[in-house]
């Protein structure tokens, strides 16, 4: 044990702390159902199609791959056909739109917070945080709710004469861009937040009082000091809203899938499991690219690690 | 006092950032404050408003599915909060004395599902589960909720076992502890508060779970959220904001319980 205590901060090897044992059951039972999970899908995406579309047929084939970039016609005839990668595409645009919404607003109220007087912080946190812990069905459907055409923003509008006809927000691109921002705001004001609040504000003081203007402050102090939450926020956002399933099911009314509704619907109605496998295979690539990128703008932009801002929801 | 003043100079400097976080917290509210307040509309089409009633909730708790729907869930998350603690605990205790491959490993495991699309972790625990032959319903739920519950349990749990003082472990060993007994006697009364704030947030994350639920569910292991959808699916009355209003309402109580809890930490 001497060599762990050498190697660590923290004195260890006494009685009483335990030993990683204690962790052996957690450890397999996430194997088996994180890791799992993740492999049968990749073993999948390689089989074959069941008779009755349950499942699949243990027999090796590349067809769920070639059906993400053909379409097969009756006779067998393969055409190049985007439709699968346009969705794909359009889900990261999704998922990258929402980010930066919520980027733009999270970064004035995370700072905003984080310049509270300290007992007020914990409460500002605290109200930021509820809606986090509510369930996201709810709060997709809240926006059914305003969206609709006999909704309270068409009332409004109708009510001040501003428009006629109401306005038809709902199953429209925006309601789910709408319905993205709203379920992940919390995940990128919380992260940005931690950065801000490790921040010392009289530094942005001295260089107010060295004559630098509030947008140079901004620029050139306060933002590179919350850098690290701003990454966080980004891997907190962009990678989960990629596989966003309730908002385009429910306020897109179909017509902006994105790709989980796909999935979805290849182990749901479609019957064709290895192909539903094959673009979660597709989702898990992208979502291997863009840890990449954060990894290394992350590397390059903060000098510590981004691990406290991404725990910061908790 | 002069570095509250001090903060409080700095905020002058970006004035319009208050409004726009009392937009933001608008914006965070106000849809809620909307789904709450139909399910009192005496009207069948949700947002034109006829009056004050509280029909929808009689409604809506006299409803058998609903009932059954409500026991699936609480059958759910009860199970996997006891588990996902249990292992949380032992997760929180074994990491400090881990390797560091091993910890980095451990660590990957229990943050995955946090930042992995959900779609993928509910197809994919499906697709495991129907090829090992795991009969879907509560608990196959179950299961899979325990392995995204985990790292809700296991933050306020870390968090605390990191704030113990490790000399009242050297204090004990001197005075004849052994192992056990100091984890039993001493470890475990001061993660309590830990255990208890994981617990409350493990349970939360269970009980709204829609999406792993909705494709594990089967046919008798309808949970609450996933019968909110369907009736979403079917016909939007406020009963349907009825229902909402009620698990918001089981929500907010409990993640003000473990605010209450942790309180002190330090944000």
């Amino acid at each position: 044990m001497a060599s762990t205590t050498a190697t660590q901060p923290r004195k260890h090897g006494r009685a009483g702390q335990g030993s990683w044992w204690a962790g052996l059951p957690g450890i397999l039972f996430l194997i088996a159902l994180v890791l799992g999970p993740l492999i049968i899908i990749v073993i999948y995406s390689f089989l074959s199609r069941a008779k009755l579309g349950v499942g699949v047929k243990w027999i090796f084939t590349t067809q769920p791959y070639v059906e993400l970039f053909y379409s097969e016609s009756l006779s067998g005839e393969r055409t190049f056909d985007p439709t699968y990668l346009q969705i794909l595409f359009n889900s990261a645009l999704y998922s990258l739109v929402t980010a930066v919404v919520c980027l733009v607003l999270s970064i004035p109220i995370a700072i905003w917070i984080a310049t509270r007087p300290p007992q007020w912080r914990t409460a500002l946190v605290f109200l930021v945080t509820i809606p986090f812990w509510t369930s996201l069905l709810i709060r997709t459907y809240a926006w059914i709710i305003i969206l609709n055409d006999n909704g309270p923003i068409n009332a409004a509008l109708e009510w001040t004469r501003l428009i006629s006809e109401p306005i038809a927000m709902l199953y429209t691109p925006f309601a789910t861009s709408v319905g993205l921002v709203y379920a992940f705001l919390p995940f990128m004001i919380l992260p940005i937040y931690a950065s801000a609040e490790r921040f010392d504000f009289r530094l942005a003081e001295a260089a107010y009082d060295l004559g630098a203007t509030r947008l140079t402050v901004l620029r050139r102090i306060v933002l590179p000091a919350v850098r690290p939450g701003v990454i966080a926020g980004m891997i907190l956002v962009f990678i989960p809203a990629l596989g966003s399933y309730l908002a385009p099911e429910l306020l897109g009314g179909g017509k902006t899938s994105m790709i989980a509704n796909v999935i979805a619907a290849q182990f749901g109605a479609s019957r064709n499991w290895p192909f539903g496998a094959a673009l979660s295979v597709m989702v898990l690539v992208i979502t291997m690219l863009a840890l990449v990128v954060f990894a290394v703008v992350n590397r390059r932009a903060t000098k510590g690690g981004t691990r406290q801002e991404l725990e910061s929801f908790l | 006092m002069s570095r509250a003043r001090g903060t409080g100079e700095s905020l002058k400097n970006f004035p319009f950032f208050g409004v726009i976080s009392i937009i933001v917290f608008a914006f965070l509210y106000v849809p809620l404050v909307f789904v709450v307040g139909y399910s009192f509309n005496a009207n069948r089409v949700v947002t034109v408003w006829k009056g004050f009633t509280f029909d929808w909730y009689a409604e809506v708790l006299t409803n058998n599915d609903i009932q059954r729907a409500l026991m699936n869930s609480l059958r759910v998350a009860v199970v996997a909060t006891m588990m996902s603690v249990l292992l949380a605990t032992g997760l929180a205790v074994g990491l400090i004395r881990m390797v560091r491959a091993g910890r980095t490993f451990a660590w990957s495991l229990i943050m995955a599902p946090l930042i992995i699309p959900e779609i993928v972790f509910a197809i994919g625990t499906l697709a495991l589960f129907v090829q090992i032959r795991v009969p879907l319903g509560v608990e196959a739920i179950t299961l899979a909720h325990v392995a995204f519950c985990i790292p809700f349990a296991l933050l306020p749990i870390r968090a605390r076992l990191r704030s113990i003082d490790l000399s009242i472990y050297e204090a004990a060993a001197d005075l004849g502890a052994n192992e056990w007994p100091i984890f039993r006697r001493i470890t475990l009364p001061l993660l309590m508060p830990g255990i208890v704030a994981g617990a409350l947030l493990a349970f939360i994350i269970s009980l709204d779970d829609f999406l792993v639920s909705y494709f594990l569910a089967g046919p008798g292991g309808t949970t609450l959220p996933v019968y909110i959808f369907s009736m979403i699916r079917n016909a939007i009355t406020p009963g349907v904001n009825a229902v909402s209003t009620l698990l918001l309402l089981i929500s907010l109580l409990i993640v003000t319980g473990s605010y209450l809890i942790t309180r002190r930490r330090r944000y």
